[in-house]
Order: C-alpha cells, then structure tokens, then sequence
C-alpha cells in the first residue's frame, strides 16, 4: 500500500489533535507514516499510532527547536526521497505551509494549501477541497507534477482511531547550510486556558465592537464555558485591545469550522465572515437589526447582547438541571 | 543597502471575488489594488530607513500593465523606485511561477533585505516569502510582527503555530510581516505627487531570462477540476430579544443538541 508522510504537529511530545485528522485523512489514500521532530517521541508513538501510523520516523536532532523551520525541511525531505510517500501531509500553520513549500520546490512537487478536505481521485491520487475567496466559493483541485504536499486546516475531518502497533525508525538527518540560519532565540508556548483552543473547537463563541471593552469580555467568557467553548474576538475587539490576538477570527486571523458558531456585538464585515462562515451552524446577538451578521444567522436576536447573554446563561443552566 | 518590497496587485477582498471558466483568479470582474496586506511591508521598509539604516527601497510587482497601481500606491507611502515584471507568458502562474519570477528580478537588482506582506488577499497560500528565500538561498524570517534591523541582522517576534518565538538571521535576507506589525500610513497628497516622478523599470522573461514553459498555466503544478460557488446560507430566524430569559435562543440551541 502507498505510504502516505504526516508531519507530526506536538508540544514537548503532545501530539495536537490537528495531527490526528491528518492521519485519519492519510488513510484515504495509503498508509500513513508520521514523521516525528524533536524531543518525547516515546510518548507520542502510542498516539500516533493509534490514529493508524504504521511506522514513525523519529529526528530527535537539537536543529529541529534551535533553528526556525528549516531543519524541519531538511528532515522532511530527506525522508521522503528516500520513501517515496503516494503524498505528503502538513498542518496548515505559518511553520506548516512554509515547511510544505519549500519541500514541495526541493522534490520538484506541486503544493495545495489550507485543504478542507482530500479524498482519492480515480487514480488514486489526492483530491483536494479548498473553501476561498473569503470562503465564498468551493473549489476541487489536484497536483500535477511529483509527489502531492498538501497543507490541511483544522477541522477537515473528525479523528477516528485505526490502532496498530507502529514501527519506529530513528532517522539521522545531515542538515544543510540552510537548515541553521535562522535562530531561535527563546520560544514562549502560547497560554493554554482550561477552554478548547480555537481552531479545535465545536463550539466558538465571539465578542466584537459592541462587547465594547476588555473587561466585558467576561460575559462572552461566561456563555463559553457553559457551553464548553472556546472564546473568539473580532479584529476590531482585538485591534482595540480588548481581548488578545491569538483568538481573533476572521481573514487575517484564525479561520474556524465548528459546529456551532455564536457571534455576539459582531456586525459582520467581510474580513470577519471569512474566517467562520463555513460553521455549521451560526447563531448571532446584535443590536443592530441591520447587521450584515443576520444574513448569515441561522439563529438571530436582535437585542442587547448584556442582557440577551446573561439570560442565555440562566436559561441553559435551568434546562440542564 | 537595498531593501526591495515584493507587492501584488489583486483583486479588492471587499468585492464580489469569481472565477474564469479555466479555473483561474477572474482579475476583470472587480477592481483591484494594492494588496492590503502588503501595505504592512511598505510600512515596515519606511519605518527602517526612518530608523536611521541608510538604504534605497524598490518595489516589485509581478502582474499585467494595470499591477502598476499597486506600485504607484507603494511609491506614493514613500520610497525610490519600482520595478513591474510584466509578460503575457506569467499568467495563470502558481506560487513556484510566482516565485521563479520574483527571485529572478530581485537577484537582477540585488538585495540586501526583501520585505513581504504575510499573504496575499487573493490566493492567501502566504507561501512566496519561503519560496523566495529557498530560491535566493538566504536566510527567511517571516511572520514577524516586530522587527528590528540592525548590524547586519534581523531580529523578531513570531507567531508560529503553537508559540511565539523570538528569531534572528543574518542579512541578506527574505522577511515577512503580519498586519500585527504596525498600522499602514496612508499616502499624502505630496507624496502622491512625488510618485508620478519616481523610476518605474518595466521587465518581461526575456529581461530575466526565464524559460517560458516554467512560469504560466504550463509551469503549474497544480489545477483546477472544479470552482463552484458556495451556496448562499438562508437566513434563519431571526427574533427580537423577548427579555424572558431569551427561552428562543436556548430553545434553537438544544435542538440542535448543543446545551
């Protein structure tokens, strides 16, 4: 069966659940491979595993965390020259897509990013669904020269498990000049909360310009947590400081697919709508009758969301007990 | 030194964006400017030789003859000099065209440091900075939201996938900047002026002797099969806040199953 490389995306050994819908995505077209970069594989294999990774390569090279994304390139190359995967699959991410371009040009491979989906074409080979234009359209695509690499978007497909017991394979890599230019100088793990991260989540709940200050942010914050949500802002909520950039939904920021998407004090610019309206579902709070957001709702209030969320609170929490 | 601004013209992100029936970005269907998120590029090259580097800053496009909007926009923020690479050939080119096209005319010119927006608004992959920097075989510092350029080094702050890092490397080389790295100033009616009068060098393949048949539809790597427009969401219900413990909304919410 065609072996299919899946760039491991993890944290200190952790690995994150986009990395898991890549396997169960790779399955479609072959046999997956992970390829595994720096410290606590041991841990890491079980999982990969688990979500069906035949095999494991494992660089655990000091390059991999000192230099910024070119050790990762050299790895992953090297290793598919030698493999000759059916495709290679990455996280789409700023380190993802980078790593998967410049691989794509060292093997002479067209490249797809930010896939929502891929199933196997006719021949086999890897089709591709991209949401663009500030997701107004679908498109289906296909590489047409070397091996397919294909960055995918959080969310494209929910992990299943296919257990096996992996074989894990240490790979030395002989890095080139290139691989440590770019040094890193200190590395700070973004703060993880007890909520969901962003571009995981199910259910996203966001506040904009009418949640009208940081401190308010609180209220938003609340309707998330008692739906187990993660929390998203506006880029004018974050621009104006308000909450921070890491959770800002839209073209520029992080774009999301949950199941629920509920957007309070949003008015709905097109540079917000790009990054959720492939939801689901959407549900939208605004005082303003006329907001662009409505058109979209599946759901709409139009009220004061200080008033209308605080009651949504209450009246979950009276339903549940 | 030289810094050279890679910039695109696309397709105004506010519009109504389609498709040609080949699959490829409809440019003639909406106006089209200076890409939004390259104005942070031309902000950053301002900002550095404001910052005391002495350098000259080019701009390059790669585009039909209308692209030079985008580098009379750029000439307008400030700066010396464009360069629009324009050749029937180039269209239809995927990022590895693009990139083939831009490595060729920033090594004909010569660079010290070559400054990128993140993205394009229009094809989004935010993949030319890598390609331009495995191609011109320098050192790529992208995603920065902060920067510092000095002793012949670049310094920043990233936003990577699951951190924020702090990373340098030498010059000469290829950096790119997110819309977190400083608001764009928008061009004054001097400078506009000041534009019309700056060096504008136009370049075909010929000019950086690339083959044809590795740029354009005949170059891409990937294709097309189908571009269909999403279906349009129907609106929902939408109701006024009815100030009883908002029974509506959480209603919709447990049928469908999410409380």
């Amino acid at each position: 069966m065609a072996e299919i490389l899946v760039l491991v995306d993890h944290l200190d050994g952790t690995v994150r659940k986009p990395t898991l819908e890549l396997l169960t995505l790779a399955r479609r077209l072959g046999e997956p491979s992970a390829v595994f970069l720096g410290p606590g594989a041991g841990a890491a294999a079980e999982t990969l595993g688990r979500y069906g990774a035949h095999k494991v390569y494992v660089v655990d090279a000091p390059e991999v965390e000192d230099f910024l994304v070119t050790p990762a390139v050299d790895a992953l190359a090297q290793i598919a020259e030698s493999a000759g995967p059916a495709a290679i699959l990455l996280p789409s991410g700023p380190d993802g897509k980078e790593t998967a371009a410049r691989v794509a040009l060292r093997l002479e491979s067209g490249l797809i990013t930010d896939a929502v989906d891929i199933t196997a074409g006719e021949d086999g080979r890897p089709v591709t669904e991209q949401s663009v234009f500030a997701a107004t359209y679908q498109v289906t695509a296909h590489i047409t020269q070397g091996i397919p690499v294909i960055t995918v978007k959080p969310n494209a497909t929910a992990p299943e498990p296919a257990p096996v017991t992996p074989e894990v394979e240490k790979w030395d890599v002989a890095f080139g000049p290139a691989a440590t230019t770019v040094k890193v100088l200190s590395r700070t793990p973004r703060e993880r909360g007890d909520r969901p991260e962003l571009t995981e989540a199910d259910i996203v709940v966001s506040g904009g310009r009418g949640v009208n200050g940081a401190e308010n942010f609180a209220v938003i914050e609340r309707v998330a947590d008692v739906l187990g949500a993660a929390v998203g802002a506006s880029r004018a909520a974050v621009d104006a400081g308000w909450y921070p950039h890491s959770h800002q939904v839209g073209q520029t920021g992080t774009q999301v697919s949950p199941q629920l998407y509920l957007a309070a004090g949003i008015s709905g610019a097109i540079q917000h709508r790009a990054g959720m309206q492939t939801a689901k579902t959407i549900v939208a709070v605004n005082k303003d009758k006329d907001a662009p957001i409505f058109e979209l709702a599946d759901y709409g209030v139009v009220g004061d969301l200080f008033q209308v969320l605080p009651q949504l609170v209450e009246e979950i929490e009276r339903r549940r007990s | 030194m030289k810094i050279v601004v890679c910039v695109k013209h696309v397709p105004d992100a506010t519009a109504d964006r389609t498709f040609t029936e080949d699959g490829t970005n409809d440019r003639g269907s909406v106006d089209s400017l200076l890409s939004e998120l390259d104005e942070y590029a031309v902000e950053q090259a301002l900002r550095i030789v404001e910052s005391g580097v002495e350098a000259e800053i080019t701009y390059l496009t790669v585009g039909p003859d209308d692209a030079k909007d985008a580098l009379r926009k750029a000439l307008a923020m400030g700066g010396d000099s464009a360069i629009h690479v324009s050749d029937q050939d180039i269209e239809g080119s995927d990022a590895f065209g693009t990139s083939l096209v831009l490595a060729g005319a920033i090594e004909r010119h010569g660079f010290d440091l070559v400054l990128c927006g993140m993205a394009s608004t229009d094809g989004t992959m935010s993949v030319v900075p890598a390609l331009l920097a495995e191609r011109l075989g320098v050192p790529a510092v992208t995603h920065l939201e902060e920067l510092t350029v000095e002793d012949g080094t670049v310094t920043g702050r990233r936003e990577s996938d699951s951190a924020t890092v702090r990373v340098q490397g030498a010059l000469p080389a290829v950096v790119s900047v997110t819309d977190r790295s400083g608001d764009a100033r928008y061009p004054s009616f001097k400078g506009i002026m000041a534009a019309k009068k700056k060096p504008l060098e136009t370049l075909d393949l010929a000019d950086l002797g690339i083959d044809t048949e590795r740029v354009g539809r005949t170059g891409a790597r990937s294709a097309v099969d189908t571009a269909a427009r999403r279906p349009p969401r129907t609106k929902g219900e939408i109701v006024a806040a009815d100030g009883t413990g908002d029974a509506g909304l959480a209603a919709f919410l447990t049928a469908k199953k999410f409380v």
